[in-house]
């Protein structure tokens, strides 16, 4: 479904990902976890072209993300983002948010695609939220409207660059909750991400970033039980020991 | 399509001198009476804010080529006839178009002024008559010269707009640069090249006072800078 | 001056209509209303090209604006009165080229207000609606604009109080509004000028003074409402 194939990407002097493959099966959820500037965020960023890359190839679905001669939107649409930072539209309510592209990609009807966003809505639990602004809402809430957004056009692959980073601890929970009933709907995710819970219990694979370079790449089992890297065994010791 | 001839280029250049003076003039004015106007403000007497307020509301209101109507045409109405003559045969556009320009100005720079006082501390003013400083001393030697670093941003923007504004005595017959190129093209009908030569230089004139303006700012941030580097 | 505004109350509010054409304050309440809602789409369009990714289109739009506001209104009137005609071709009136002017300068100054409210919006905004596939023009009209624009709000109430003072300079080109209109009335009565232009400047004062307060209260009651989205 996704191929990552020898890429590679510089900020300037700095190489931020250094040949770089991967290849996520459809059904499959990866995580992706890592020390800060690891480069993973930039990493799954490039997988929807949010950002460039200097050499490689990244394959969506067959198709060449960062060829020239792609549109871009077409591709974009079969694959749903979810921010850190939620980037609701502050301007338009829940509803209109889940709408969005619907009505302005696809030209939908509103009547039509307003039964589809309520059910959606619906799933994150957030269907009494239908006419509220994300100004009203938390946190938590925001970041399920927005997975509900991406989900939408009904794309066949989800990318998360740390969902729940921006949250307070008690809202974490619910949106992970969004995402393992996606995962177990099989759904195709990439989860850049710090949950390690979410990791063991839902995702099929983990890849283990540092300094540009795919270190691990193991099963849940395999990786907490036994990581192979000294570099990946100081991660774990740091993030589990607190 | 040749461009103008050197008679008319120095034409031109006669009148962006004369816009030159009346900013020159207009904007010395038009500061010191701002600042005259600031202090009044801040005295604890009723009517002087309100005469302050008056005088800030109604030039801020009243468009400046009425102003300088109203100078020009209506104001030698109240002077006693030898005054009036000697002021008409004494260049009288120039003088009266200074005198609207200014006071019209003075308002908007009083403003400007303020609003850098305002974002002064009040601990500031405490601490220097803690120090034994009178009330002028303060004004003068702290306050003034903060709030005039903070305020050299909208200055320099107030500056570039009298400097525009010089345009408006053309109505009355000051023979400043628009004038001039007035002039010219009703004689030449060369329309694009005057008004072109004479954009160009209100544009150099602006750049020019941008420039300084920018040069003012590095150099008083950097004074006032130390406190937080 | 009451016993002039009250014979000349009429001429001075719709100037020499039905006789003429329309004149007076009305006039000027026209061409500051029509100015301002024109130079709102433009001011828009100029900010979406400083924005654009497109260099020659982003560097053009940059240069235009910054001669526009580089140079007096009343430059850039004489150059709309001359240079319109040519380029139309048909003979304009003095009203229309006065408002392309007014247009033209109002949206210089309000496109750099837009300009910064596009700027100011967070990137997450853009990608968000990029990432959903969403195309560069969908976006700007339906994510990027409305949150830009609403900046825009207060600038524009400030901006029409300056253009109704604007307009006083169609008195130069003797465009029928209230400063030409209180002209007219000065040549008839020649020996008042002091209280002709005197009531001139007061109606700007009372007409600006009052536009600007139930503006600001109408500005301020928006922002509530607004704020409780």
């Amino acid at each position: 479904m996704i191929e990552l194939q020898q890429v590679n990407k510089w900020y300037g002097e700095h190489h931020v990902l250094k040949d770089v493959n991967l290849e996520v099966a459809r059904g499959e959820v990866v995580v992706v976890c890592g020390p800060s500037g690891s480069g993973k965020s930039t990493l799954i960023r490039t997988i929807n072209r949010l950002e460039a890359i200097g050499n490689g190839k990244i394959l969506v679905d067959g198709d060449d993300v960062h060829a020239k001669s792609t549109n871009i939107n077409r591709l974009r649409q079969k694959i749903g983002f979810v921010f850190q930072q939620f980037n609701l539209f502050p301007h338009m309510s829940v509803l209109d948010n889940v709408l969005y592209a619907p009505v302005n990609i696809l030209k939908q009807p509103r009547a039509q695609a307003t039964e589809l966003a309520r059910s959606l809505l619906e799933r994150v639990g957030l269907a009494d939220k239908v006419k509220a602004f994300p100004g009203s809402l938390s946190g938590g809430q925001q970041q399920r409207v927005a997975i509900a957004r991406a989900l939408a056009l009904k794309p066949p692959v989800m990318l998360f660059d740390e969902p729940t980073s921006a949250l307070d601890p008690e809202m974490v929970g619910e949106v992970l909750q969004v995402m393992k009933s996606l995962a177990r709907d099989g759904m195709t995710m990439v989860c850049v991400t710090h949950e390690m819970g979410f990791a063991r219990d839902v995702c099929d694979r983990v890849i283990f970033m540092d300094g540009g370079v795919i270190l691990e790449s193991a099963t849940p089992e395999e990786f907490f039980s036994a990581p192979k890297t000294p570099r990946a065994q100081r991660f774990l010791a740091d993030v589990i020991g607190h | 399509m040749s461009f103008l001839t050197n008679a008319q280029l120095l034409s031109m250049l006669e009148g962006m001198l004369t816009t030159v003076q009346l900013f020159a003039i207009c904007w010395v004015m038009a500061f010191t009476l701002a600042v005259l106007l600031v202090v009044i403000r801040t005295i604890d007497f009723a009517p002087c804010r309100w005469f302050v307020d008056t005088y800030v509301e109604f030039h801020r209101n009243v468009p400046l080529l009425v102003q300088v109507l109203f100078w020009y045409f209506g104001m030698p109405e109240l002077l006693p006839e030898p005054v009036r003559m000697w002021l008409y045969a004494h260049n009288a556009e120039m003088s009266l178009a200074a005198i609207a320009l200014s006071l019209g100005s003075a308002a908007y720079i009083a403003e400007d002024i303020r609003s850098g006082l305002r974002a002064i501390p009040a601990t500031q003013f405490e601490a220097s008559r803690a120090l034994g400083s009178s009330f002028l001393q303060t004004m003068r030697f702290v306050i003034v010269p903060q709030a005039i670093r903070t305020s050299i941003p909208p200055l320099v923007s107030r500056a570039l707009l009298l400097f525009k504004n010089t345009s408006v005595a053309m109505a009355i017959g000051v023979v400043e640069l628009t004038y001039r190129a007035r002039e010219i093209e009703s004689e030449t009908y060369r329309t694009y090249a005057t008004f072109g030569a004479a954009t160009i230089m209100y544009l150099l004139g602006s750049f020019l006072i941008m420039f300084v303006g920018s040069r003012l700012y590095k150099r008083y941030r950097i004074n006032t800078g130390a406190g937080h580097a | 001056m009451l016993e002039i505004l009250q014979d000349f109350w009429l001429q001075l509010l719709i100037g020499q209509y039905p006789k003429g054409p329309l004149g007076g304050l009305v006039m000027t309440l026209i061409l500051a209303v029509c100015g301002l809602l024109a130079s709102l789409p433009v001011a828009v369009l100029l900010a979406i090209a400083r924005v654009s990714p497109y260099r020659w289109v982003a560097r053009s739009a940059a240069v235009f604006v910054n001669c526009v506001r580089g140079m007096p209104l009343l430059m850039l009137i004489f150059w709309s009165y001359f240079v319109l005609p040519k380029l139309t071709g048909f003979s304009l009136s003095g009203f229309w080229t006065l408002l392309a002017a007014l247009v033209i300068y109002e949206s210089a100054y309000l496109s750099e207000v837009v300009r910064s409210g596009i700027e100011a919006l967070p990137r997450g905004q853009i990608e968000a609606s990029r990432s959903l596939g969403v195309g560069y023009w969908t976006t700007m009209r339906k994510v990027v604009l409305p949150q830009a624009l609403f900046n825009v709000l207060p600038s524009m109430t400030s901006q029409f109080v300056s253009t109704i003072k604007e307009t006083s300079l169609g008195y130069v080109i003797s465009v029928n509004e209230l400063t030409f209109a209180a002209n007219q009335v000065n040549n008839m009565l020649l020996t008042k000028p002091l209280q002709v232009f005197g009531l001139l400047a007061l109606i700007y004062f009372i007409v600006c003074f009052s536009m600007s307060r139930a503006l600001r209260s109408l500005e301020w009651r928006v922002r509530r409402a607004r704020a409780m989205v």
